[in-house]
């Protein structure tokens, strides 16, 4: 049997709601997958880094303060520099309309706002991971 | 803030059929109802009831413990505060916000910063980038406060500063300001909300380990306590632990047990309970059944009076004052049919007024998805107002005491607040279940299994699981306009205020704030002095930091 999804999941900048974030967490356990949580305040560079030291298959990122174009643009950057363009990328959180697609353009294929229930999360990455 | 609704535990009445009748509670007349905090509710309740879970509390409102209300007259005397969150870019247009505000009746200022100054970076770091002026006020030095507030008497409005891990610094800013504009500090008054340990459970503004933030709490008291008397420097919130995912008692237990170790530390040093014990105010939610609100803020009053007054023996009966804002509810509130809020807000200030709060900040219809819209803030201040002008809410005290189920409920819920502490006390006190991450844990917990409720159907939220329309579309979320060009300003009037400022008198006084907290001494002289020098917040925390170090937070999953 296929070893089981690894995904990483972090909060970035300074924005210190995790509550959805560590629903998800949870969710995504129960689901089945393997989930390394790193927390809050988690720069890009710690995120990007943490992706490939652990192999990951997904890099997930929360965020509710509305920075979510400033740090995914930051984020895909060093994600691509270290060759992890391959991998699922998401970002949950409250994101207007008018940034999901700027956010799919930037290779984040998972943009999940909040309000989006747990299974439609975990399907999506099954669906794009097997 | 995010949506978490009304948990409203059903069984659904089909299950109840079907499955084991034995193992279902089923009330006389229908499905069994638990309420949040896990009491059952009965159809029906008597004199019985009320007798059974130790009877009616006689005391009157204004007298210990204050179960009624901790005024004997109330609203009668005095309206609650009306104090809506506020604050946005820039000082400027904060204070032009706030002006706004006072000219519609506002009485309370109640501001909000944005993450760099609540996380003690200064607007040009580079972990602020993104982020300056962007969920509230950007604050770097005096100067900003001085702008902020130019044109309002802090002797009229009462101001309330939302802010915790560099809450030291903006404290001392509010006293440097008020005291450089001749008020004296004696008479100033006004709240800062400085609750650390709700940070570490919700929330999520820390700087420092667990121990030094602790010490800066218990500095701040100390200090208003000898200088700024009427000053409040701490408001705990039960607030985000129910956002976090609490339930109504724990919001209330875990309150009172971090409240209490704030106490034990300032007792440390030698002052009297009495001394500053009525000077702690409390932020709490009221989102929620209606009754089991009301209940816990009776049962709380009546338990943190018992606490004061018994425990800790104070003297003055307000010491045993439950002061608090009551409000938000940002929680209860959908995306979905978002002018249902402006019901749900309504509703929420009703749960206010019937249980007594001295102050409220009420959600706007439109914070599910965004920064409250100027309307939504007027909808929300005119929803208080008319239950004040028109629907009779300040007419009478605690006006459902006295019913058989609210006086159960209110002995119920007290006994749900003293079980929630002693579960914490069991893990070594609030401080070490903070510091070791378990309260986060288990609010983390609850949150996910609420959220597997509500998709299961099992609570019901209007418009989300039941009763939605089908051909509505998810209205989009809405930001705040962020514009770069505002961030840039205020790094421009930073560097200014940088190049202008007497540069040897700031090293001076940070070199002093280094010794002082190197050597254990209350830091808030040494921070004001720094403030007063035009220090900015990320060099004054950046001191700190060399000597306390940074929070690490530990991760339980």
């Amino acid at each position: 049997m296929k070893n089981k999804i690894k995904i990483l999941m972090a909060k970035p900048g300074l924005d210190g709601h995790d509550v959805g974030a560590k629903v998800v967490v949870q969710g995504l356990k129960a689901a089945g997958f393997e989930v390394i949580y790193l927390g809050l305040r988690q720069t890009p560079e710690r995120i990007a880094e943490a992706a490939k030291e652990h192999n990951v298959d997904v890099i997930g990122i929360s965020v509710l303060s509305g920075a979510h174009l400033t740090i995914c643009n930051k984020l895909r950057n060093l994600l691509s520099a270290k060759g992890l363009n391959d991998k699922f990328w998401m970002v949950g959180g409250n994101i207007p309309l008018a940034d999901r697609d700027k956010l799919r353009d930037l290779g984040f294929d998972g943009v999940f706002p909040t309000g989006t229930l747990l299974d439609e999360i975990s399907n999506t990455i099954r669906e794009k991971l097997q | 803030m995010t949506m978490r609704p009304v948990k409203r535990k059903i069984e659904a009445e089909k299950k109840s059929e079907s499955s084991d009748k034995s193992s279902v509670k089923v009330a006389p007349d229908g499905p069994a109802v638990i309420n949040e905090s896990g009491i059952e509710i009965k159809s029906v309740y008597t004199a019985e009831d009320v007798e059974r879970t130790g009877g009616v509390d006689r005391s009157l409102p204004g007298e210990p413990p204050f179960t009624r209300g901790i005024h004997a007259e109330m609203y009668r005397k005095r309206p609650w505060t009306m104090r809506q969150y506020t604050g946005f870019a820039n000082a400027a247009d904060t204070n032009e916000r706030f002006q706004y505000l006072i000219k519609n009746g506002q009485t309370g200022l109640n501001v909000a910063f944005d993450l760099p100054t609540q996380c003690g970076y200064d607007s040009d770091a580079p972990e602020a980038s993104g982020e300056v002026g962007r969920v509230g006020m950007a604050v770097d030095s005096l100067r900003d406060f001085e702008i902020a507030f130019e044109g309002i008497d802090l002797d009229k409005i009462t101001v309330s500063l939302t802010i915790n891990g560099s809450a030291a610094i903006l404290i001392a800013m509010y006293l440097a300001m008020a005291e450089k504009r001749s008020y004296d500090l004696k008479g100033l008054r006004g709240t800062a909300q400085n609750d650390i340990l709700k940070e570490f459970i919700g929330r999520g503004t820390w700087i420092f380990p667990v121990e030094p933030s602790m010490k800066l709490v218990a500095d701040t008291v100390e200090y208003c306590a000898a200088n700024a008397l009427k000053y409040s420097p701490v408001s705990v919130c039960g607030y985000h632990i129910r956002e976090s995912g609490a339930n109504p008692a724990q919001e209330m237990g875990y309150a009172f047990c971090i409240a209490k170790a704030y106490i034990d530390d300032v007792l440390k040093r030698g002052l009297d309970i009495d001394e500053f014990a009525g000077r702690l105010s409390f932020n709490f939610n009221i989102f929620g059944n209606l009754f089991e609100q009301v209940a816990k803020f009776r049962a709380a009053r009546r338990l943190w009076g018992k606490i004061i007054l018994e425990d800790y023996g104070a003297k003055n009966p307000k010491s045993g004052w439950l002061r608090m804002i009551a409000g938000g509810g940002g929680s209860g509130l959908t995306i979905q049919q978002p002018e249902n809020n402006i019901v749900r807000g309504a509703y929420y200030a009703l749960i206010g007024a019937l249980s007594g709060a001295q102050t409220m900040a009420l959600c706007c219809y439109d914070e599910a998805y965004t920064i409250p819209s100027p309307k939504a803030q007027h909808i929300s201040l005119r929803t208080m107002q008319l239950l004040v002008e028109e629907i009779g809410l300040a007419d009478t005290v605690d006006p459902l005491a006295g019913s058989y189920y609210v006086e159960t409920l209110t002995n119920q819920m007290e006994q749900e607040m003293v079980k929630a502490m002693k579960e914490v006390n069991a893990q070594g006190g609030i401080v070490q279940a903070v510091a070791e991450g378990r309260i986060q844990e288990q609010v983390s917990i609850q949150a996910y299994q609420h959220q597997r409720k509500l998709e299961s159907g099992e609570f019901h939220k209007v418009g989300v699981n039941c009763y939605v329309d089908e051909d509505e579309e998810a209205p989009d979320v809405e930001l705040h306009p962020y514009d770069e060009k505002d961030a840039e300003s205020q790094i421009i009037s930073l560097q200014e205020v940088r190049k202008t400022r007497d540069n040897s008198q700031v090293e001076n006084t940070l070199a002093r704030l280094k010794t002082d907290a190197q050597v254990d001494k209350n830091v808030m002289p040494a921070l004001i002095e720094a403030v007063k020098a035009y220090a900015t917040v990320g060099e004054m925390t950046n001191v700190m930091i060399e000597v306390y170090g940074r929070y690490q937070e530990p991760i339980r999953f």
